[in-house]
């Protein structure tokens, strides 16, 4: 895998943590059935921070994101989201949910709507917003994903990276405060990974919280504050990108490291 | 040579395809003729349908249109071909062909049949060509379940007038109750008051009303109701109500809620399981013994909900297909972005699940429109029922094939109507590539 994927030139200035806690796990348990898949995760996101997930396939990090915006339901220990806790009380979850953005691996579009209804539908009935107000917002989040003309097309007549972008976009039209990405870019051939990194360093130039799974090392170098490594539903090692890929200090961290890295 | 380096110089234009591969020459070559197998298949079919049609075509074309009696056809017969055999009488559905589509119905309100039959289509339009009409029509739509009753049944306009009102009142207690308490409190008022509207207040409503603006039409009884009409009426009932039961029953069987669940499944295994006929006769014969003596639960009604329920079973087994056909990344994405439940099933979830399963749902409203001939045993009197009425006046005493061939062509045109609607929605729902 490519090392640096991006010759974007980031302006690191920008990319500023604040003190305020966007994300506090505790604690936190999964079992499926009696599989258990996510182990005493403890883990504080603060504002403006880049969390770049990796590990093995089935290591759980999608549950992990997943459980963030109730998409998973843990079992034992403790969640909050901008300081909402999550329980089973609806209003909360969708109250969290509108305001934690969601990228998937196969970028789940309406393949029923246009991309302009895609991104409107969530604003208009969730936020209440009026609809000429929702397209306004929607064409200034599709013009900065790049491809306003695509706005009256069909999800299924855009190419995956345009695809991946208007699912980004669709996130954003609901102004959210955190963004999740579970693997955006795997599906993606390779000339279209990068219009998709280069999105999504954008944002984080704009101070977005971002959790983003990914085995893009490039991105997790150049973009993320903390690279979290996942191995059976735990967390093993958690550094800055540059300790981390140069100085792993775990065995399952230098054994995954020099594979992805193929050195 | 071995010349493996090989650079273009010049790009081809495009050139237009062989002639043999275009045209009705290129088609037949490619398709009728394009093995020795496929030509003697070829053959041997145009050879079928010449048969049938040197058959079909004089039987119904060279027959006779104006006789009183199958006797009287007979003569005109043998006085024209010399023979009785191949040709058609058509003379019984000249005779009898306004009983055949209106029943027993008095002629001099066959108007309002007709009418009813407009506003039917009317009411249709913006559903289903909902691009292609005004929206105002809708209105049109949203009065049609109390309109078209009163104009085939009659009586006061204040019925139906009441019996609208009941869901009136039902909007106006959710609003005022979901304000104060839950939802599922509020849920509850409303049926009870809608109930309590239907049951208690609205005759009284009703008789007050009418005394003081007497708006009344002649009343027509059910018993006068048959023919065609009855068909179209059972069908159109039985297909519009069925297609929201069946959503419900098909997001119920699905629910996380237990009982919900078990009971959605349970009536949906037990309609499925038992003949159409049985629930008919139900309707017919058992009813009177559960209801309590004295009250008058129209025939036509009773078969409306029993055909209702039979389909919407049906129809949310196929809802339910379509739903299990869904990936489960169009429910995250509706869940990622904040949207509840039942806005995730209207705006994402339904009108996918519904678009893949049109060919399953138009297949089951063509069946349930067919079904409604079964009514014939109850001794209602539909164009099956007519027929064999008509088989029995000595006139016409032996006379079938014209009559079934006339049912058939009605039901034909309707179940061939349905069938193309849903070829033109599927293909106007299309988006994106078929991979
Ligand atoms: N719905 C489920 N039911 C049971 N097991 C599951 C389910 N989803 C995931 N798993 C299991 O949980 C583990 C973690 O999955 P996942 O979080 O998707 O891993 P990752 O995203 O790291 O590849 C895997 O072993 C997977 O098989
Ligand atoms: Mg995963």
């Amino acid at each position: 895998m490519s090392d640096l994927i991006s010759d974007r030139k980031i302006d690191h200035s920008k990319l500023q943590v604040s003190d305020e806690v966007a994300i506090q796990i505790t604690n936190m348990n999964k079992w499926y059935g009696s599989f258990h898949v996510l182990r005493d995760i403890n883990l504080t996101v603060n504002r403006g921070e880049r969390i770049v997930i990796a590990g093995p396939s089935g290591s759980g990090k999608s549950t992990m994101i997943r459980c963030i915006n109730r998409l998973e339901e843990h079992q034992q220990g403790q969640i909050i989201v901008d300081g909402t806790e999550l329980t089973s009380d609806l209003k909360n979850i969708d109250k969290i949910r509108s305001e934690v953005g969601m990228c998937f691996q196969h970028f789940n579009l309406f393949p029923h709507l246009t991309v302009l209804e895609n991104l409107t539908l969530a604003p208009i009935w969730v936020r209440k917003t009026p609809k000429k107000e929702a397209i306004e917002t929607a064409m200034h989040f599709l013009e900065k994903v790049k491809i306003p003309d695509q706005a009256n097309k069909f999800p299924g007549q855009l190419s995956g990276g345009q695809q991946q972008r208007v699912a980004i976009a669709r996130s954003l039209c609901m102004k959210p405060r955190i963004m999740l990405f579970d693997e955006p870019t795997s599906a993606l051939d390779p000339e279209m990974i990068k219009e998709v990194l280069d999105t999504m360093i954008e944002l984080a130039e704009e101070g977005m919280t971002m959790l983003c799974v990914t085995h893009e090392m490039g991105f997790a170098r150049q973009v993320a504050n903390r690279v979290i490594f996942m191995a059976d539903g735990q967390i093993v090692e958690q550094n800055e990108p540059e300790e981390f890929f140069n100085n792993p200090k775990s065995e399952r961290t230098q054994q995954f490291l020099s594979q992805i890295l193929g050195h | 040579m071995s010349d493996t380096s090989f650079v273009r110089t010049e790009m081809l234009p495009q050139k237009a395809p062989p002639s043999t591969s275009v045209g009705i020459i290129g088609w037949a070559r490619a398709n009728l003729f394009s093995s020795p197998v496929n030509v003697v298949l070829t053959l041997a079919s145009l050879y079928f349908v010449g048969y049938v049609l040197t058959s079909l075509l004089p039987w119904v074309f060279l027959s006779v249109w104006n006789a009183d009696s199958l006797t009287e056809c007979r003569e005109i017969m043998n006085e024209t071909w010399g023979s009785t055999h191949g040709h058609a009488c058509w003379g019984v559905v000249n005779d009898r062909w306004l009983q055949l589509l209106y029943g027993f119905y008095p002629s001099e309100l066959y108007w309002r049949v007709n009418l009813t039959l407009v506003v039917t289509l009317a009411a249709l339009a913006p559903v289903l060509f909902a691009e292609k009409t005004p929206r105002q029509m809708l209105w049109l739509t949203g009065a049609y379940p109390f309109l078209m009753p009163w104009l085939l049944w009659g009586g006061s306009i204040w019925n139906p007038v009441v019996a609208a009102l009941g869901f009136v009142t039902g909007y106006v207690v959710y609003r005022a109750v979901s304000e104060i308490a839950g939802s599922l409190l509020a849920v509850v008022a409303t049926v009870v008051a809608a109930l309590f509207w239907w049951f208690v207040l609205a005759a009284p409503a009703a008789a007050l009303l009418s005394d003081i603006v007497p708006l009344t039409i002649e009343t027509v009884e059910s018993r006068k109701f048959g023919g065609f009409m009855l068909a179209l009426l059972l069908g159109v009932v039985a297909i519009g109500v069925s297609l929201p039961i069946g959503i419900l029953l098909a997001l119920g069987r699905q629910s996380d809620l237990l009982v919900v669940k078990a009971m959605c499944v349970g009536f949906i295994e037990f309609v499925r399981g038992v003949p159409l006929i049985t629930l008919l006769f139900v309707a017919s014969l058992l009813l009177n013994v559960f209801m309590p003596p004295g009250t008058n639960f129209d025939i036509i009604l009773r078969v409306m909900i029993m055909m209702t329920l039979f389909s919407a079973a049906y129809m949310a087994e196929v809802i339910r297909g379509g739903l299990a056909s869904l990936p489960k990344g169009q429910y995250e994405g509706a869940d990622s972005l904040g949207l509840n439940y039942w806005q995730a099933q209207r705006l994402i979830i339904m009108p996918q699940a519904l678009k893949i399963s049109i060919p399953g749902i138009v297949s089951t409203f063509i069946s349930v429109f067919k079904d409604t001939t079964l009514v014939s045993i109850i001794g209602l009197f539909d164009v099956i029922g007519l027929s064999t009425a008509i088989r029995a006046d000595t006139s016409w005493n032996g006379i079938y094939w014209e009559l079934f061939a006339f049912i058939a062509v009605l039901f034909f045109v309707v179940c061939f109507s349905m069938s193309r609607y849903s070829m033109y929605l599927e293909r106007k729902l299309q988006t994106g590539h078929k991979r």
